[in-house]
Order: structure tokens, then sequence, then C-alpha cells
């Protein structure tokens, strides 16, 4: 960059003012202002200190707003308490003043700029045309290295950093991946319904209280969980259920519809009176399918919109959903509902495996 | 001995002395200092991102000294009663501690959530700038494959950020995202177990995502924002053409000071905003959704806005499963989560990734460009643009198809439906429209260098015509012709007041404070002469 009139230009020279410095080292840095004026070329005219006196104003104010976020801050009740007071006001009062605050200085500091600052164009060279002889040298200088190493004639060693460094880089992602892995194994088919030691799992509420027939109105429903420890808890993500009360006609054209299929009518069917129950997670991404609307008979899952017919056992009329709910075989011991087995499918989103 | 006197005044010159002998850094300094930006408000929106970055790394080391990824249950005996003697996992337990037991917790968090919120939608419309005007040709196309793996590694930050606190909505979210790994072939059930440490939601899976948060995404990013700058300085700013400007040039200021001062000041006042922002609009207030719990989910459940491209793609897609046996008696399935959620966005991220060489090969163009241009001057390119956005907007209203069919009581099918065509019909359609859009208005550019600015002076000739007056922008010849001026890709003049028909606005509030300025006659207004280009073009150079 620098020109071969380097040596024209004396920096010692006494004659020479700042700014011929300042333009000395930008042309020597590949850059020429052309145009450098001062936005007020009298100094002190009402036009200028107009703009000082809002800068300054800003900057006042910038000041003040801090200290109103330090104060507030410390001293307005900011512990959280039910009801109306003065501490709902906490949050606003802080973002309030600090982000006036920050705005403010923001501003003075873009006015300074805009307003204040002389006026400018400079032009700057672009240098980004490739030295070629640069290339070249560098490229042989690498080409260069290659041959020090005598990889090329050297079939023996070659074959020989291949046979040590893979094993190497094969050790260096064991680690990750080797403590990561874990094999789905059986539990994307099993979830808590499955009985276990013989017992058959009971439905309960959230609160672990068992379900009976007569809890569930006609027309109803009822979110259960299996009857196991932390039964409703995340740990057994993959078992809600919805419990359904058909009314009379619903649950007949539902018993009708499950004639054709034939995993349902195992063990004596899996409906248990007017009652059927279903997975609550959605077949297409897993949440929770949970809005029911009792006039059509339809279940919603609200997050992708699927639709699924209850009474054409949880057919996906509509949305992204392929598959229907899985059926939960009911039935009733002592009073209380029991589910006959775990599903008879696996249940939630659809993976490779899955016949 | 005679003590030396403290020179105070001379003191940083002497130390700026010494630290030169040691590290010679007067030359590079001073070309840092003398380095020249142009300058354009649309440069200004990568800023923004740059800005709202610093904020989400203030704020979020803030919240890491609160904030803990536990999984393990507990009971709420916190002071928000409506939660009292629930139980829920010490994660999400941990955030309703910072929102209303640590002192300016909420605030934080809100300004924590609220730049994730700013810094996404400043890369997006940062990315629409640089890919309109072409600012991703050589020898930029590096830069904007960082930019593209950027606004993905954003997303994956946002979305690992907001199922921290294992609230309903990110519980749910996570939920979603485990569905989407096991849609892949194969691998899916491995690869799934494998992360959340066992089946869903298993314990692993926030303290893996605290980390990647909080140290891994953000190390990435970090380093890949670095890069961008670095590659910036390296390569120097692209400039709108005008007067003395050109490919080997950048007209503007130097750094210092007035570039850096408009930048410093623009950084506060995005940090004021988010400030501002974060006080005074409420954002994700995880103490209404409750904990989660894999029964509970409520209607409108709807991820942040940069996430609900890919939910609107998995609403629209319609039920098509592929099963297939690959030997007897084992049949295998492909969900159709596999196509809006993994191809897709894989698909989104290789088209833009390899388009500046697609670009520069239909064009062929193996020339470096740092003139940006209009988008207009290159239809083609504008329109694939117009289609990809309206392609995304599809997408993103169709995230929240049921909320707006819940407000303006639509049938939430009808939605899905004009979703599923409108994501067919309405990308050519933009296309076509845009590219139409595009020539007429280089159309008009090239009228009004050839007859002048409409004046809104209507003359009547004396065969009883009409005509209206123009006003040439070139000088005219003895015949009132005007002089031909060639189109140098920037705004041509197209009111009179532009060409200084109209006195400029007497500056002062309720007395001026200075003399108006003369206004300049039309004819000696400066009109950009460099010719570079030539008629309409479809953007081949």
């Amino acid at each position: 960059m620098s020109t071969n009139s380097d040596v024209d230009f004396d920096v010692n020279d006494r004659s020479l003012t700042r700014f011929d410095l300042v333009k000395e080292g930008a042309r020597r840095d590949g850059v020429e202002i052309v145009h450098y004026a001062p936005r007020f070329p009298v100094p002190g005219t009402r036009a200028e200190k107009r703009v000082e006196r809002a800068i300054a104003l800003m900057l006042f104010l910038t000041g003040l707003l801090g200290l109103g976020f330090v104060v507030a801050y410390i001293w307005w009740p900011w512990k959280y308490t039910p009801g109306n007071g003065l501490q709902r006001l906490y949050n606003p009062v802080l973002g309030l003043t600090l982000g006036l605050s920050l705005a403010f200085l923001g501003f003075a500091i873009v006015t300074w700029a805009k307003k204040l600052l002389p006026e400018e164009v400079s032009i700057q060279e672009r240098h980004d045309q490739p030295s070629l002889d640069e290339r070249a040298l560098t490229g042989a200088t690498m080409l260069n290295m290659v041959d020090e190493t005598g990889i090329k004639r050297r079939p023996l060693l070659k074959g020989a950093l291949l046979v040590g460094a893979a094993p190497l880089g094969l050790a260096a992602a064991a680690p990750l991946i080797g403590g990561m892995i874990k094999s789905p194994k059986h539990s994307l088919f099993e979830t808590a319904w499955k009985p276990a030691n013989g017992q058959r799992i009971k439905l309960t509420r959230e609160d672990g209280s068992q379900i009976r027939p007569e809890d569930v109105s006609a027309g109803g429903q009822a979110t259960v969980f299996p009857g196991v420890p932390g039964g409703a808890t995340n740990e057994h993500a993959d078992s809600p259920v919805l419990l359904i009360h058909l009314r009379e006609q619903d649950a007949q054209t539902l018993r009708d519809n499950l004639k054709n299929v034939a995993v349902n009518a195992e063990d004596g069917g899996a409906m248990w009176g007017n009652y059927v129950a279903y997975s609550k997670i959605c077949t297409h991404a897993g949440c929770p399918a949970s809005l029911y609307e009792q006039q059509t008979n339809r279940l919603l899952c609200p997050c992708h919109q699927s639709q699924f017919q209850i009474t054409d056992n949880a057919r996906p009329v509509f949305g992204p959903a392929t598959r229907r709910l899985p059926m939960l075989p009911l039935t009733v011991e002592d009073g209380v509902f029991v589910a006959k087995s775990d599903f008879r499918v696996p249940i939630g989103p659809g993976f490779w495996e899955r016949p | 001995m005679k003590q030396s006197k403290l020179d105070l005044a001379g003191l940083p010159a002497k130390a700026a002395g010494e630290i030169d002998d040691r590290l010679q850094v007067s030359s590079p300094l001073r070309r840092l200092l003398n380095k020249v930006f142009p300058d354009h408000w649309s440069f200004l929106l990568g800023e923004i991102a740059l800005y709202s970055f610093i904020v989400l790394l203030l704020t979020g080391t803030f919240l890491t000294l609160w904030f803990d990824p536990s999984s393990n249950e507990v009971t709420y005996h916190g002071p928000y009663t409506p939660l009292q003697g629930i139980p829920m996992s010490r994660a999400y337990e941990s955030a309703l501690q910072l929102s209303f037991e640590v002192r300016g917790g909420l605030i934080m968090r809100q300004m924590h959530h609220w730049a994730a919120l700013l810094f996404m939608a400043a890369i997006v419309v940062h990315m629409l700038r640089v890919f309109f005007t072409g600012a991703f040709r050589k020898p930029r196309e590096l830069n904007w494959i960082i930019g593209v793996l950027l606004f993905w590694l954003g997303f994956v930050e946002g979305f690992a950020g907001y199922s921290l606190p294992d609230d309903a909505l990110s519980g749910t979210g996570l939920r979603i995202a485990s569905a989407i790994m096991l849609s892949i072939p194969v691998i899916g059930s491995w690869v799934t177990t494998s992360l959340f440490g066992g089946e869903f939601p298993g314990h692993e899976i926030l303290g893996r995502l605290y980390i990647a948060h909080v140290l891994l995404v953000p190390a990435i990013l970090l380093g890949l924002i670095a890069a961008h700058m670095g590659l910036l300085v390296k390569q120097k700013h692209t400039q709108w053409p005008g007067p003395g400007r050109s490919n080997d040039n950048v007209v503007g200021i130097r750094m210092f000071p007035g570039f850096a001062a408009k930048a410093g000041g623009f950084f506060m006042i995005v940090f004021g905003v988010i400030a501002l922002l974060g006080g005074l609009f409420q954002i994700n207030p995880i103490w209404l959704f409750g904990p989660y719990e894999a029964a509970v989910v409520s209607a409108a459940s709807q991820p942040d806005w940069y996430v609900m491209f890919l939910d609107g793609s998995t609403r629209l897609m319609p039920p098509w499963e592929a099963r297939f046996p690959l030997w007897p008696g084992h049949h295998y399935t492909l969900p159709p989560l596999f196509w809006p959620t993994v191809v897709l966005p894989g698909v989104l991220t290789m088209l833009p990734l390899f388009y500046p060489f697609i670009e520069a090969r239909k064009f062929k163009s193996k020339a470096s460009h740092h003139l940006l241009q209009r988008p207009r001057d290159v239809p083609t390119r504008t329109a694939l643009g117009a289609m990809a956005l309206a392609f995304y907007i599809v997408l993103l209203i169709s995230g929240g198809n049921d909320v707006i069919a819940d407000k303006f009581d639509i049938s939430l099918n009808a939605m899905t439906w004009a979703g599923r065509v409108g994501l067919l019909v309405l990308p050519p359609l933009a296309y076509w429209i845009t590219y139409r859009a595009c020539l007429g208005l280089q159309q008009h550019d090239r009228e009004v260098l050839a007859h002048g600015v409409e004046t809104g002076i209507i003359k009547r000739l004396p065969n009883g015509a009409f005509v209206e007056v123009h006003q040439p922008l070139a000088p005219v010849d003895e015949h009132g012709h005007p002089a031909a001026l060639p189109y140098a890709g920037w705004v041509v003049p197209k009111k009179m007041n532009r060409v200084g028909a109209l006195v400029p606005t007497i500056k002062g509030f309720f007395f001026p404070i200075e003399e108006p300025a003369k206004p300049a006659y039309p004819s000696e207004a400066p009109v950009s002469p460099a010719p570079t280009r030539e008629g309409i073009t479809s953007g081949k150079q």
C-alpha cells in the first residue's frame, strides 16, 4: 500500500497541520479523504448551540433515568405478592428507566455523530486482485512440504499412518457416541399398562384414586393414568389415556365399526359397556390429543390439528395423523376400571421399526 | 537525586509510544481507524442481530446464576399462589423463582427472550437484504454460507432455550422434537433414546439441552460471528452504485470517529428497545402455562415465531405414511412427520447454501462484485426470492392457523386446506408478479431518464390535444430534446421535489433556526452519470 512518495513526505515538517498528517496516514492506507467539512462552518451559531443543547439534554436524561433505574431496583417494592400493588409496576418501571436511559444515550451519540462530526466522504481502494506470483510461491512451499515428508515415495508410511490414525479417530468419537448410545429395546412397544406380576393395572386419576363406571356420566370423559407408582408423572409419558363414556347411540356405532377390527375383538372385546379408552398420545407427533368435541365425538390434537373420529375407532379424519389412536382394552374388576392388557399396538408417533 | 516530574499531559502519548516500541501496532491500528464504511440504512440490519446477540450473552449469563436444569420432582411452595403445592420439576421451579423471587430476574428473563426473538428476526431480514441486493455474490459466498449456518444455529439455540424452563409449552415442543427424531428412517428410535437417555422425557434431556444452550451452541455462534465479521473486514463492505463509486473502491466514512459513533449509538438504541420490551411487554409467562405434564396441553400451543414455519409445514402435511415390507413378515414405517420436519429443513438449508454458486453458473459470472444491485435490475433473482418468501409466509401463517381460525371465525379445516393450496399456488404467482413488477419498474426508470419527471402540469396543444409537461433530467438541445442519460443502477428521481423543485423544509420547531437554502434549478440538479449498465437486463452481466 505504501507508495514511492513516502520519501517525499516529512512527518516532522513543522509547517504541516495535524490534518495534513491525518490525510497522509489515510493515503498510506489507501484512503483518500475527498470531502471533509465541518457541519457548522461558523462556530457558535444558534443552530449549532441548539444541537449541542439537545445532545446535552439527552445525556442528562440518560443519567437521570439510569439513576432512576438503580433507585427503583433497590427501593421499589419488588417481592411478588398476589393482588394489585406497587410491586406489580416493578418490572415496567425497570424497563422504562433502563430502556429510555439506553435509548437516550444512543440517540445522543448518533446525533453527535450526524450533526456535529464533520461531513466526510472518503474513498478507499479495494485491493482484491490476487497476486498470482504470491500464489505460485505459496503453492510451491506447500507442495514442497508434502514432498519433504516423502509420503509419496514411502508407501509403507502412508499405510502405517492410515492404520495408526483411523483407530485414534474412532477413539475420539467413541466416548461421545458410546456414552450416549442407548437401545430403544421395547420401550416404544410397551407402556405402564402392561400387567405386572399377573395383576391388571387399574385406571386412576391424577391423584391416584380409582375410577368406577358411575364416576363418568354418559357423554363425559376423563383423563386417566396407570395405577402404578408415579403413573401420572412424566415417568410414564406414554401412558395417559382418555376414558370416554359414550352415549348409547354413539356406543352402538362404535361397536358396529369395531366388528371389522380383529385386534379389538380379542378377549371378549376392548370396550366395557358404553365405555371406551384411547391413548391420549397423538399418533402424529405425540402431543396429548385432548380437545374432545361431544357433539361430533371427535378428538382434536391442538398441536397440529389432527382429528380423530372416536365412534369410528378413533380413525384420523383430518390433519397430518395417519393412524388411529390405540385403544386400551377395558374391563371392570371389583367395581373399578382396569386395563385388560397393554395397548395392542405401539402408542404415539410413528417410527421405523413399527410394523 | 532529582526526582523527575510526572508529566500527566504527556502520559498517554508516552504510554502509547512504549506500547508501539514493543508491538509495532501503529500502522495496523491506523489502517483499522481509517477503514472506510459505506452508509445505507439497509446495512444496519445485520448490526441489530449482532447487538441482540451481545444482549443475549449479558442477560443469559445473569440467568445461569439462578436457573437449575434439573428434572428432579419438587413441590412448589413459592409466592405464586395458583401453583402452590403442585409437583413440578426443579427446572420449572427455578424458572419460577427467577421470575418471582430474584430481584430483577423477570426483566432479565423477558429481555433474554425478546432479544432472542429480535436476534432471529434481524438475521432473517438481514438475509433478505443480502439476497435481494446480490451482496452474496463472489467473493462473499463464504460469508453467505456462514450466515445461513448462523440462522440454523440461532434456531437450535432458541429452541433449546425455550425448552429449558420445562413449562407446558416447552415440554410439548420437546415431545414433538422427539417425535421428529423418531420419524427418521432406520436410526430414528436409536437417535431419540440416545439423546433423551431413554424413553421420552427421561432425566437427561434438560441437562444436555442446558450445556448445549449455554456453552456448545453459543461458542459456535460466537466463533461463526467472529468469522463473519472478520470476512467483512477483510473483503470490505459492498456499496450501492452512485457518484464516484465503482467496483474497485469503497466510498463512505472512516471507521473512527464517524462510523464507530453511529454504530455505538445504534447499539445503545437496540439495547434500550430490548430493555423496554422486556420491562413493558410480557413474553413467555411460564407461570400461566404450568409445569409440563404429558397429558396436558392447551389450545393455541405455538412455538416461538422462528420455529412457526416448521410447525406450519407439519400442520399442512397430508397424512401420507409409507409402510413397506423389507422382507416377509417385517413391515417398516416411514411416518409423514419425516417430510415436513426433516427433509424440508434439509432442503431449506442446502438450497441457500448453494444458491450463490447456482446463480453464478446461470449468469455465467466469474467476476468479483462489490456493487449492489437494485432488486428490480435482476428480475430472476428477485422473483425467486419473492417465491421463497411466499412459501415461507404461507408456512408461517399456517403455524398459527388455529389462532386465526379462532379469532376470525373461520373453519380450521378450511385454514389447513387454504394453506395446502396456497403453498403450491402462491409461490409461482409471487414469482410471476414480482418478475413483471421488476420489468415494469426498470421500464419506468428508463422512461424518466429519457423523457424527464412528470410535473403534473397539463398543457393543451393548439390542435386540442392534452399533454403532460415533463421536466427533463438532462440538459436539452436547441430543439428542446433532452440528452440521453444512461441508467446508473441507482435511484432515478421521479418526483419534482427530488430534483429540487420545492424549497427544502426549514428547520426549527417554533421559529426558523437557519436561513432557508435557495432552491436549485431542476436542470442543474445532480444526476449520477456513471455509465455502468444499459437497457433492461435479466440480471446477466
